[in-house]
Order: structure tokens, then sequence, then C-alpha cells
């Protein structure tokens, strides 16, 4: 063969190798490491599946967090204002964890229907909240009125 | 009355910015030298008026001028005075505005330090570097004016500058890596130019070499403090989120490396001229990918800015704008280039392209990673995070890969190596490299296969380089003359490599043997994190000037021996209504001992985070290292001589090549 051309082809034999590494690489650790959103009705729907990573987020519920003093394992309650979903943690919570405000938490939902987290993440500014947790207050709040409207609807037709 | 002159200037620097975009090009496309004398001048005016406008913003954070929303809006009055200073690129049209001073900087820089060059390229590339000044000044004018006033009722205080902002880290690592971003520009703007001029040659590529590596040097200063203030201050002794706004500064990091490597073949041999303009282009559109990821508000992170749409808008438009117009001048230049050296399937050429075809796989991954998300959630199919080991999983083979190929490659001749010799050349850096391994491992106790992988990857980098600077400063005249002989560039090469040793090193041992662990403590009480006791003596109450803090007495205990005494605290900042963790920690060479307060569990226990960090150092040590070396490389005294225009020296100048021990030809 020419080596010029030799030399190009060696190129693009390289330039192929590496690309097609790249994407095997690629592909395998996708399929492992994607970890899809789930908010807490589509929990309480059961959509969400069980024992895999996921993430799951929402408002912390007034009033549900309980710490466990002898460890460091602390269980809440993170809702839509629809649905709820009981989450159970150990470790450290971040600085802003508080009742009333936005979380989102990585882990896996044990056989009970339990979420138990081994990342919580909340933001490091007041009035922050995560555009998942934002989203699912919104479709949340949106399937109450619809239920509210067809209450409406019910009641007005009963007349 | 003075911010309004701080929006005058801006908008004159954009006039003189339209101005530099089009008299000087089309002085060299018409052969006028006197349209051509006007590049200098403008250049420097613009960074004049952009340099004023910084000033009066900076003046209006002083004195508390409240009335201009930015002011208002990221800084107080009880703030501390240097992090006033460094408020002013704390928000987003702040750090806009320093992106903007640094771009016209560079512009200057170019404009000061290429007298030497001939005047239609400088006039080229001074046009190209106006026409993205005036990018960027509009973005400003139009969609982020640092000048707006709240005009009358102005806040009586300002709402504070975010407390994790408020720490050295701010101070250093914004400028940094904006120097590093906007520094791709300047190759980008030389790329363009010779695209024009139909001109790639090795002058070219001799040109925009030095500009390039201290544009990277600076990315990769600006990445380390990044990563050491996240380390410290986001306080969980993370050093790398795999965060999409990391990320997005480690693109430009991944193929400005690249391009580095690409312009030395294309210096030295004449060759890859295609694919080096392709990177110079490609890094820079990184880099505006980088802004638009950081300022458009897709993304949510520590990083990100208040954001509105308009801008994500704009400056989608801008990296569309560079994008297409650059690879369609790209797409008629650059087949026009014709390649004559000839290389063997061993050779230097061929190391150093298999360089870049891991470099930009890395790119792509990191893309991948960083992009499909966003797109996904863009096209409604879905929220999903792509987390650390995804990148974890496909980065760390990457790195080990380049590694393993550098090491082998600094050994190998341009043109051609013979394979029998250049294995002779690298059993002993093997066998060495081994041997040191596997020491490492049994001090750190316990066999990782991926420990090991990074671990020899960094022990074969380190070898090869010091084992090829031995055999290159051999002399009769004895070893320190041999020394003496090697030039910067070549020092710039071995600093560069060592310092990535040390980064690979750091990196992969702090994950596979750091000790982490979160444990309830009660004062009096003890707990142990590796060999360490940690020792919880009381909690106490401090005031800072704008913050409450409580924090712990700690006493760190080795075999016994008190070795440091530690007071990690709990911020609270009554302006912004924020928390803040402090850790405290024992630096050391080989290991950090690190303490972070958790919230309070009970009346008297607490949550706590102990963490042993073994060389965790050296990743920043590595990165400051690598940086050296990028100094080094450009104060080489051969790129202030004054330089052939005609391509005729390529080749001729391989220092490699010259002071190399055997010419490997003479084997083949």
């Amino acid at each position: 063969m020419h080596p010029i051309r030799k030399k190009r082809l060696t190129i693009v034999l390289f330039l192929v190798a590496g690309l097609a590494i790249a994407v095997g690489l690629t592909t395998y650790a996708l399929r492992q490491n994607i970890n899809l959103f789930y908010d807490p009705s589509e929990i309480a729907d059961g959509k969400a599946p069980v024992d895999v990573r996921i993430r799951a987020g929402g408002m912390v519920e007034e009033g549900s967090v309980v710490r466990d003093p002898e460890s460091l394992k602390v269980e809440f309650r993170v809702t839509d204002y629809s649905a709820s979903v009981a989450m159970e943690y150990v470790g450290i919570l971040p600085d802003l964890f508080a009742e009333g405000q936005g979380v989102v938490a990585m882990g896996r939902l044990n056989a009970e229907g339990r979420f138990v987290a081994d990342q919580v993440l909340a933001k490091h500014d007041e009035t922050y909240m995560p555009p998942e947790v934002a989203e699912a207050l919104e479709r949340a709040s949106k399937g109450r009125h619809q239920a509210a409207d067809v209450e409406k609807a019910a009641e007005s037709t009963a007349y | 009355m003075y911010p309004e002159l701080g929006q005058l200037a801006l908008i004159i620097a954009l006039l003189l910015a339209v101005l530099l975009s089009v008299v000087p090009l089309a002085g060299a496309l018409t052969g006028r030298d006197s349209l051509q004398a006007f590049a200098r001048p403008l250049s420097t005016g613009m960074f004049v008026f952009t340099g004023l406008a910084f000033a009066v913003l900076t003046h209006a954070f002083m004195v508390d001028d409240f009335s201009v929303a930015y002011v208002a809006n990221n800084s107080n009055s009880m703030l501390p005075w240097y992090y006033k200073f460094s408020a002013v690129w704390g928000g987003h049209e702040g750090s806009l505005l320093l992106w903007i001073l640094m771009l016209a900087g560079w512009t200057l820089a170019v404009a000061v330090f290429s007298r030497k060059l001939p005047s239609t390229m400088v006039s080229q590339v001074l046009s190209v570097m106006g026409m993205i000044c005036v990018g960027f000044f509009l973005f400003i004018i139009v969609t982020s004016n640092p000048f707006d006033r709240l005009l009358p009722n102005i806040p009586a205080d300002g709402s504070d500058l975010n407390p994790l902002l408020q720490d050295i880290g701010l101070i250093l690592h914004p400028p940094m890596l904006y120097m590093g971003y906007v520094g791709f520009s300047v190759a980008f703007a030389f790329a363009i130019a010779a695209l024009i001029n139909g001109k790639l040659d090795a002058a070219w590529a001799r040109w925009s070499r030095p500009w390039t590596t201290v544009a990277w040097a600076f990315l990769t200063l600006g990445i380390a403090l990044g990563s050491w203030w996240a380390y410290y201050e986001l306080g969980w002794g993370g050093w790398w989120f795999w965060d999409p706004v990391e990320n997005a500064s480690l693109l430009p990091w991944l193929s400005g490396t690249a391009l580095m490597h690409s312009l030395a073949v294309t210096e030295k041999r004449g060759v890859f001229k295609s694919w080096t303009v392709l990177l110079a282009i490609v890094t820079f559109s990184l880099s505006l990918l980088g802004a638009f990821l950081v300022r458009s508000g897709v993304l949510t992170s520590v990083h990100s800015f208040a954001n509105d749409p308009e801008r994500g808008t704009f400056l989608l438009a801008l990296l569309g704008i560079t994008v297409v117009a650059s690879l369609t001048l790209y797409a008629f230049r650059a087949p026009v280039v014709h390649v004559r050296s000839r290389y063997g399937s061993l050779s230097r050429e061929i190391f150093l392209l298999l360089n870049n075809v891991l470099l930009v796989a890395a790119t792509m991954l990191v893309a991948i990673g960083t992009l499909y998300p966003l797109v996904l959630d863009y096209l409604n199919l879905g929220k999903l995070s792509i987390g650390e080991p995804f990148f974890n999983a496909t980065f760390s083979p990457m790195a080990v890969a380049t590694g393993l190929l550098l090491g082998a490659g600094i050994f190998s001749r341009w043109k051609r190596t013979d394979g029998g010799w250049l294995a002779r050349k690298l059993l002993w850096p093997l066998a060495v490299s081994v041997l040191v391994t596997t020491a490492v491992m049994l001090v750190y106790g316990g066999f990782v296969p991926w420990a090991f992988a990074g671990v020899f990857t960094a022990v074969w980098v380190t070898m090869a380089t010091a084992w090829d600077l031995w055999d290159k400063s051999a002399s009769k005249m004895g070893r320190w003359y041999g020394l003496k002989r090697q030039s910067r560039s070549y020092y710039g090469m071995v600093f560069g490599h060592l310092g990535l040793a040390m980064v690979i090193a750091g990196a992969t041992v702090v994950s596979n043997y750091g000790i982490e662990r979160d444990v309830r403590m009660v004062p009096g009480g003890s707990a142990e994190v590796g060999d360490y006791t940690v020792v919880f003596n009381y909690i106490g109450d401090r005031r800072g000037p704008n913050f409450t803090a409580e924090y712990g007495e700690f006493d760190v205990f080795l075999d016994g021996k008190h070795i440091a005494n530690l007071h990690p605290e709990k911020r609270h900042y009554p302006v912004g209504m924020s928390v803040m963790t402090e850790a405290a920690i024992d630096a050391g060479l080989f290991r950090d001992v690190f303490i972070a307060i958790g919230e309070r569990i009970s009346d008297e226990a607490w949550a706590i985070r102990l963490q042993y960090k073994p060389l965790v150092r050296w990743l920043w040590l590595g990165s400051l290292v690598m940086a050296i070396g990028g100094f080094l490389a450009i104060s080489d005294k051969r790129y202030r001589i004054r330089v052939r225009s005609e391509a005729k020296d390529v080749a001729s100048t391989g220092e490699a090549d010259a002071s190399g021990s055997k010419p490997a030809e003479a084997n083949a």
C-alpha cells in the first residue's frame, strides 16, 4: 500500500478504535448509572421501581422529622402536598435541611415502600428550590385542582 | 452619577470593539497599512474603557452604593472590605464584567507582545478578538447590565454575599478560571486568522503555542483552586463532584490539553494542521458552552447564577454563530492545506495522535454525561441525573490509558522509532514502576485493582519522565551542565507531566484509601478515624464580623501523641438567614485530618464528620506543578526570537531530536 494511504488508514483505525471504546464505555456506564427522578405521588402510586437507585424529592413535611438520639439515623416524610413518602437516612444532613424546605434524596425504595436514602441534597440558599421539586409540586397542585374541579362539577350536577 | 459613567464606558468600549473587528481586518484584506495601524490603539482603548467600567463597579462596592441593584444584591455594609472587593465578581453581572475585562486584557496582550509578527496576521487576530468582544459587550449591555439602578427606592442595606463565597477561594478562583477560559480565545483568533490567510504553517503554530499554553496554565490553576475551595468550604471534604459546572471547566481543559500537544506536532513537523485548527475552534467553543451552561439557568448548582431565559438564548446564539461561522470557514479553507511530512507508524507523531484521540474521547465522555440529562429534559423525555459512578467508570480508564501511553511516548522519536529499541528503553522504568507501586500498596495496606492501576500510572509517568531527563542531561561536561543545557520548554514538559502524575497519584490514593466516618459524639468523648484518635472537648460560641458561630474544640492524637488542635464551626449568617459549615483541617503533605460539625442530635450529642484524606494535597500541588510547567514553557527564549515567516523551518528546529542521546533512525 502507498505509505500515505497506509498512514491515513492507521489514523482512521485509531480514531475508530478510540470512538468505539468511548461509545462502549459510555453506553455501559450510562446503563448502570442513570438515576431517574420520582415525585411522592408517583412513588405512592407504585410507579417507582423497588430496590433500584433513584432520586426522589419534595418538601420535608412539617413535624415529620424524627431523630434517633443514639445514632445518626433520621426519619422524615417528603411530600408534594398530594402524597408523601417516608424516608430514612443515616448520616449528616445538609446545613439547610429543615421542615418545609425542598430536598432531593438519592437512594432505594425498599419492599415496605420506605425510601432509604444514601444521600440527601438541599441547597445552600434559603430561597432555592430544586427544579425537580418545584415541578413535582406544580404537577401535584394541578392534580388537586383538577380533582377539585371534578368535585365541584359533581356538586353542581347533583342539584 | 458614577454608575452611569461605568455604563457609558462600556458602551464606548463596545463601539471600539466594533471598529476593532472591522477596520484592521479590512486593512489586512485590502493591504492598507493605514487601516491596520488602528489595531493596536483600538485594542488599548477597548481595554482602558473596560477597565474604567470595572473600576466604577468596584468603587460602588467599596462605598456601599446600594442604589446599584447588583451591589444591593451581592453586598452588605457589614461585609469586610476584601469580600466587598471579591463580591464584584460574586454574581452574574459582575463576573461577566470580569470576563470581559480579561477578554480585553488578552486582546491588549496580543497587541503588545506580537510586535515581531507580520502586521497582516496581527491585524486579523486582533479583529477576530474584536468580534468576540462585540458579542460579549452586547451581551452585558443588553441582558446583564451591572450598573442598573434601584431608584428611587434605594435599599437601606444590601442582601449580602452568599456566605459560601465569602472566602479566599472566591477571591482567586474565578479570575484564574476566566483567564483560562477567555485565554483560549487567542488560540481561536490565531486559528481563524490563519484560515482567512490560508497560511496554516509551522510559524502559525509557533505563534499560537505560548498563548494556548498560558491560557491552559491559568485554567489548570483555576480548576484546582475551585476543587480546593469545594474541599474545605462546601464542608464535606469532596474535591470533585462531577457537577455539570465543574465539567464545564473540565471540557475546555481536556481539549485545550489536546490542542497544546497537537500544536507541538504542527510546529515541529508541520502535520496535523487541519486537526489542530479544529481543536482550537472546539476548545474555544467549549469555553463558550461552559459560559452558556453556567449562565443560562439550564443547570442548578452552587455555581449557577440567578438567571433569566433571555441570557441563555443570547449565549446560545453567540455559541451558535461562533461554531457555524468558524466551521464554515474551516470547511472552505482547511482542505487547501497539504501535508508533506512523513512519519512511521511508531513515532512521536503517532504517540501524540493517540494522546489526542484519548483526550478528545475523554472530552466527549464528559460532554455526554453533562449534556445528556439536559437534552432529555429539554425534549421532555424525563428527568434523570448522571452522577459520579458514570464518570468514574468511564473517565478513570481513559486517564490510565493516557498516562501509560505518555510514559512510552516520552522516549519516542519524531518520524520513526525502532520498536525493539523503545521496548528496551521501557524495560527498566517498567520494572521500577512495578516495584514502587507494590511498595505503595503495602504502605497503604490492601491491594485494590483500580488503586494499583492509578498508582502504577502515576509512578510510570514519573519514572519515564525522570529517565528521559537523565538520558538527555548526559554530557561530557558533567551532569549539572547537561541539566542546564535543556531548554525551558523541555522543563515545562517535565513539570507538566510530573504534575499530572501527582494529580493521578493523589486522586487514586485519596479515593481508594481515604476514610470517612459520620459519628455521634458528646463533649468529652472520642472517636477513631484510621490511625488517628479524635477527642471532642467542648462546644463554644463566637461572633464574627457578619456571623455568629458555634465551634467545636477537638484534639487529634496519633499513637498517643498530640498532633493538632482543631476548631470546626457552624456559622449562622443573619442577613441571608443561612448556615455554613466551616470544616477544620490539619493539613499535611501526606495526609489531611478533616473535622466538620453536623447538626445537634440531642441536648449534648452532635453529629460529627471525621475524615482521613491521604495524599489529597497532591491534587492541588500537582496542578500547581502542571501550571508552573506551562509558565516555564512559555518563558523559553525561542518564542522571543524573531520568527522566520516561511514554513521552511519545519523540522529543522526540533529540539527533541537535536538533544536526544541516540537518533532512533540509526537503529532502523
